[in-house]
């Protein structure tokens, strides 16, 4: 057991340490370290170098030069030139953008850049009446933007792009001449200052809020201090260590979360630096979900593969495919657009194959000018908005014909298409049903177009006719024909208003023959009936409606006696009721055949005959009809005589 | 407010809610006083979901009719216009947008498509130079509304026309949405049974939307244990049947919309002494109608037959409830008796309402000509005299009965004759033309696109081996014939909905549940469009073991429409002791015979 515990120092009384090389650095480095200004960013992250910093030769060849590296020593970025005299120090921070560095250089004047990536020097303005280097200073990133706190004899400053402001920490004891120390916590959310007084102020780093001050009696400059906390504690505190001693400052817990270097941003890291199949591992033995994790790693790899341009476009949409499959959470259209942002048009239409989403595979299709793909893509996805923008995208794009042809082909587009030209353009629907040789539909087209565009009798006629013409060639000759009376009766009703006066258009055909009857034209009305074949027995309620609404009775009358009614005589009964004449209705419903016989009796109120035809019809639906009918005291003596033929019937 | 959705099997106000949070998150996005002008058709649907209140807590303070030209004044920071995605709804807000920038720019304008925003839709703002006027532009997915406990509806008018008319799929892919929101909330549904062409693309689109989202997986337990999607064309014929349940009735006679129906006030003036009947209400009187009212919820599926002895019944429980006040005597019972009179008076009041509604419609339903007319639909339905010129339609047509009425005995005649012989179908056409006015061919013609009216091709009548098939008349069903009245009080079978005839949609539902569509192969293949199966794989752990005598649930998902009595068909399917299937309904739009036919006319002037 000995081997295990040998390396092992103690600390204290109950924690032990040991020491060993993880990993020996993979940079290759003339200077040794102590000649460097160095800087390290947390969890692991970047390392910035600055080589010789305090060369006084100033000859352009041995510039001073920022070089980023890995932590395992890889160079990330070696291209850095610091354009200024000499660099005094420097500050590495994060925000979301990235790690950013901050430098002070010889001429005192502070630069920086939001980005290690992202080579673009910002320098920030001058501090007023700043001769030497301030005696602390530090990066303070608020709301994504980083600042500069610096502290120069009793005054702290805050510089940001535009402007340096003088600013006072809240409730800080009086009496200091200098700042020693200043640190910033993690989250950036929270600053302590340390002063000459040997007073620690700690507050919150928008210098607002002061969270607590500790008088330490020391008045030396610490050698370090570091703010400090336990993991998903919520206690803070700061560290500040001399040359022999360790002091720990704390304040009053408070409930504010302390982040930490999430795995997203470790695997973002990796990813990075292109060391795919690592993060992959990581994330399958953290059992990370696949939309945040394995998924996430692929479609960036693809994003880089498809920027390999000495691999075939098969080959790459292939390896692509393969990799990923049907991973959830990975947008082939995204990796299809970086192709096509690489000038692969080609690439990018073979993996929007695998992109399940319509909505995310048309744009891409439409952005590159393969319209008519995206338009199958829309049309599959059932998406009718979609197949609305593409085709009028194609619209744009093609000429007409092109466009019909590519309609023709595609049945869903060509109906939505229709929908769209029914209610925004007339002509181009006409065009449309033109070139399918839909005849039916040019007809109803042409009916349409007769009521709608046309005001003038001979424009409606014309319209009608070639609506008749299309209905021939439909071999619809009922529509045809029945168009053809139109016509016919729509000629006949203007000459009626010509020759009569009052209103005939649009009235149908048989409103304009019970118009002529109620006008007292009753020849003109049984030529009409007559040209139009209308069937007698409409005919027959038309002219009993018509002559009971004039209460014609007597041209009612002889109306009945014309000839023998196809309708019976019971409609006669109902309509002189209806207009409450009982006279008139006894009359027929003398004349009312057997079967309707009672209802016509019971209709003039004829109970008591009405009974006795049921008693005769022996027929039982009768004799209840006429029981329900039997009311009032009179019919007392009737009810009694259908009982007694009830019975009859039933000893029978 | 809405607690009658959460009393089914499926508690339905899940959704109402999330629509409801969905809601107020857009109306918090636009902070301060806000107006929202609205497209009319909207106002009667979000009605079911929130009320002026809700709108008012966010600082809701106009509301406007959406219409041309200038918008009403209104001191607001915020206008917002809810509308569908319609193109000649954008000119009418590029004019608004236009008329107030000219007044002076101070306000800020959103729009809110319901149910989807559209791109074709922004192009045209864009090109009337009014789209960068609006700060948010979102989509308020509101596809099915909750409108009981077990019925969701799209509240889509058109969806019927376009979809079997003019191909336009919009309505279905809102449909798929709308599933694939219900299936966020209740989880993956494991079976995917359907009928009909628009059927099988509702099924793929769910299955390629699924396929869109496979990075979510969906960890909810499922609720629904299958989805049986049915085109509303694969059954033409049971809309066109006046429906003869208590709610059909209603719906029949004075058209329910958005569960509000209209009557004629008369019958519920109050009764008040010696007001000697002066002050009659000239409004009609509007009345919600869903299961939050107890009776209403017990009479309405019932045949209308069966309704009146249940009021009466209830008259009596009522009046000896009130009765019970006379023996009342101690402090404590008279204390015990006013605590129950709130309740009391609220089952007087719904009884008056109820009673009322029923004279009305036995008004109706004792009436010579509707006796007549539904003496020809029930020969009809049963295959009597189907192939030829009926003579009680011919009278209607003489006698100019409406033309609505008229199309649907017609249709109907069709439906049951698997088409009409060219001849009759050219004579009723003429007839039609002739006494209505020419301009109808168009809307003849869309009912002989959709089907609904047809000639019969190859000479041969299906129907009657559908109807003996799948048992869809009473007589099929049971040979001794009940007399109609005592199937009516104490039904076995779901054609007491038709007095007789049992609707297709509902039987293929029955049928899929017990013994399975495989029974019914050779029907199925003569009823339109493919049918089909699909399963949506679960994870284990989400696999359900049904316990002994648990029922399934079925949502049931009418495209192009259903009617009151096919649900109160299949709610009596639920209620069955050894049912072992309880059904959620869901369709593109509540819907009886003339609304449909009616959505299909066109009128050219």
């Amino acid at each position: 057991m000995d081997c295990y515990t040998a390396n092992w120092n103690p600390l204290g009384d109950s924690a032990f340490y040991r020491k060993y090389e993880l990993y020996s650095m993979d940079w290759d480095l003339k200077e040794e370290l102590r000649d460097c200004l160095v800087a390290a960013a947390p969890y692991g992250g970047p390392i910035a170098l600055l080589r010789n910093p305090w060369r006084k030769e100033k000859a352009a060849s041995v510039r001073p030069v920022l070089d980023i590296y890995s932590a395992s020593g890889m160079p990330l970025a070696s291209l850095l030139e610091v354009l200024q005299n000499r660099v005094l120090d420097a500050r590495i921070f994060h925000t979301e953008f990235g790690s950013g560095v901050a430098i002070l250089t010889g001429a005192h004047r502070f630069t920086l850049s939001a980005n290690v990536g992202d080579l673009k020097l910002r320098r920030m303005p001058e501090v007023p009446g700043l001769q030497s280097a301030p005696s602390c200073w530090t990066v303070l990133c608020q709301d994504r933007v980083a600042h500069i706190l610096l502290a120069v004899g009793p005054d702290l400053y805050l510089l940001d792009h535009a402007a340096c402001s003088a600013v006072t920490p809240p409730g800080l004891a009086p009496g200091v001449s200098s700042f020693l120390q200043m640190a910033v916590s993690f989250t950036y959310r929270h600053l302590a200052l340390f002063t000459d007084t040997g007073y620690i102020w700690m507050g919150t780093a928008s210098l607002k809020e002061k969270l607590c001050e500790f008088n330490c009696n020391i008045r030396a400059p610490p050698k370090q201090m570091v703010w400090c906390s336990r993991p998903r504690s919520k206690e803070r505190a700061v560290v500040v260590a001399w040359e022999r001693r360790l002091m720990v400052v704390g304040d009053a817990p408070e409930s504010i979360q302390y982040k930490q270097l999430t795995i997203q941003v470790l695997l973002d890291r990796l990813v990075l630096r292109r060391l795919y199949p690592l993060a992959i591992q990581i994330c399958e033995y953290l059992r990370l979900p696949e939309v945040q994790g394995v998924s996430r790693i692929l479609a960036h790899w693809a994003c880089y593969k498809v920027q390999q341009k000495d691999v075939s476009d098969e080959d790459v949409a292939r390896a692509i495919n393969q990799k990923l499959g049907d991973t959830p959470g990975v947008s082939y259209s995204d990796i299809a657009a970086r192709a096509y942002g690489c000038g692969r048009t080609e690439l990018a239409i073979k993996l929007l194959e695998y992109e399940p989403r319509s909505g995310e595979q048309v744009p891409l299709l439409l952005k590159m000018k393969r319209s008519k793909l995206a338009l199958s893509k829309a049309i599959e996805s059932g998406d009718t908005d979609l197949v609305f923008t593409v085709l009028l995208h194609l619209k744009n794009e093609l000429n007409r014909g092109d466009f019909f042809m590519t309609l023709r082909n595609q049945p869903m587009a060509l109906s939505l298409y229709r929908q769209f030209c029914k209610h925004q353009e007339l002509e181009t629907l006409k065009d449309l049903y033109n070139q399918d040789d839909n005849h039916q539909e040019l007809g109803s087209f042409h009916i349409r177009a007769s009521y709608a565009a046309e005001e003038r009798i001979e424009g409606r006629v014309a319209a009608l006719q070639t609506a008749a013409d299309a209905f021939y060639k439909a071999k619809n000759e009922f529509a045809a024909k029945a168009t053809e009376d139109q016509m016919r009766l729509l000629r006949l009703q203007r000459r009626l208003e010509d020759e009569l006066g009052g209103q005939f258009l649009d009235l149908s055909l048989h409103d304009t023959v019970t118009t002529l009857i109620l006008g007292g034209h009753n020849k003109r009305a049984e030529q009409l009936a007559r040209d139009f074949r209308i069937p007698d027995k409409r005919l027959w309620w038309l002219k009993l409606t018509a002559l009971a609404d004039l209460e014609d009775w007597e041209e009612l009358e002889k109306f009945s006696k014309s000839k023998k009614s196809p309708i019976g005589y019971l409609p006669f009964v109902e309509i002189c009721m209806k207009q409450h004449n009982k006279y008139e209705a006894k009359k027929y419903a003398s004349r009312v055949g057997p079967e309707q016989k009672v209802k016509a009796l019971l209709l003039v109120g004829d109970v008591a005959q009405a009974a006795d035809v049921a008693i005769e019809h022996r027929n039982e639906a009768e004799l209840s009809l006429v029981l329900s009918h039997c009311t009032g005291a009179t019919d007392g003596a009737t009810a009694d005589k259908i009982q007694r033929a009830r019975a009859q019937a039933q000893k029978k | 407010m809405a607690a009658h959705l959460s009393y089914g099997r499926v508690n339905l106000n899940v959704l109402r809610e999330a629509v409801r949070r969905e809601l107020r998150e857009f109306l918090d996005k636009c902070a301060g006083s806000k107006a929202i002008v609205w497209d009319e058709y909207l106002t009667g649907p979000f009605g079911l979901i929130a009320q002026y209140s809700l709108l008012k807590e966010h600082e809701v303070e106009k509301m406007f009719t959406l219409k041309g030209n200038r918008l009403p004044a209104a001191d607001v920071k915020n206008i917002i216009f809810f509308v569908r995605p319609r193109l000649e709804l954008m000119d009418i807000i590029a004019e608004n947008v236009l008329s107030e920038d000219r007044r002076g720019p101070t306000r800020d304008f959103h729009i809110l498509f319901v149910p989807r925003r559209s791109l074709l839709c922004e192009q045209r703002l864009k090109d009337l130079g009014v789209l960068g006027s609006f700060i948010h532009r979102e989509e308020y997915s509101l596809d099915l509304i909750p409108f009981d406990g077990d019925l969701l509806s799209m509240e889509s008018e058109g969806a019927f026309k376009e979809c079997y008319l003019e191909g336009d799929q919009t309505s279905l892919y809102h449909a798929a949405k709308g599933l694939m929101t219900l299936q966020a909330l209740y989880g993956t549904i494991p079976q995917i049974f359907g009928k009909g062409e628009c059927a099988r693309q509702v099924a793929n689109m769910m299955i390629r939307m699924k396929r869109e989202f496979t990075g979510s997986q969906n960890s909810i337990f499922p609720v629904f244990d299958n989805l049986l999607l049915l085109d509303r064309n694969v059954d033409l014929l049971t809309p066109l049947a006046t429906q003869l349940t208590y709610e059909g009735l209603i719906d029949e006679i004075y058209g329910i919309q958005n569960s509000y129906v209209k009557l004629p006030p008369e019958k519920f003036a109050p009764k008040k002494q010696g007001d000697g009947g002066k002050d009659l209400p000239t409004e009609a009187k509007k009345l919600q109608l869903n299961s939050a009212e107890e009776l209403y919820a017990e009479i309405r599926d019932k045949n209308f037959n069966a309704v009146g002895s249940v009021l009466s019944k209830k008259a009596k429980i009522i009046s000896a409830a009130f009765e019970e006040r006379h023996n009342a005597k101690t402090v404590g019972e008279i204390k015990q008796f006013v605590s129950q009179l709130p309740h009391m008076q609220a089952a007087r009041g719904s009884l008056a309402n109820h009673t009322s509604i029923a004279e009305l419609i036995k008004d109706v339903t004792t009436s010579e000509d509707f006796f007549d007319k539904l003496t020809v639909e029930q020969e009809f339905m049963s295959g009597i005299d189907t192939d030829k010129v009926n003579n009680y339609i011919e009278d209607c047509i003489a006698q100019k009965h409406s033309l609505i009425k008229v199309l649907r005995l017609v249709c109907l005649q069709s439906v049951c004759n698997s088409g009409l012989k060219q001849k009759v179908l050219d004579y009723y056409k003429r007839e039609i033309l002739q006494t209505y006015g020419y301009e109808h061919i168009l809307t003849l013609h869309n009912l002989e696109k959709a089907g609904l009216l047809k000639p019969q091709t190859g000479g041969r009548n299906n129907y009657p081996t559908i109807r003996k098939t799948l048992r869809l008349w009473m007589d099929d069903v049971n040979e001794q014939g009940f007399c109609s009245l005592i199937i009516s009080q104490n039904p076995t079978d779901i054609s007491y909905v038709y007095s007789g005839y049992a609707p297709l949609s509902v039987r293929l539902a029955q049928l899929l549940s017990r013994p399975g569509w495989r029974s019914i192969e050779e029907v199925l293949r003569i009823l339109p469009g493919p049918h089909f199966e699909e399963r949506q794989p679960l994870p284990t752990g989400l696999q359900k073991k049904r316990q002994p005598g648990e029922n399934r649930v079925t949502l049931i998902f009418f495209l192009g429409g259903v009617t009151f009595a096919e649900i109160a068909a299949l709610r009596f399917l639920s209620q069955l002791e050894d049912g072992g299937t309880e059904y959620v309904i869901a369709t593109t739009k509540l819907m009886n015979g003339t609304s449909w036919i009616e959505a299909l006319m066109e009128k050219p002037f």
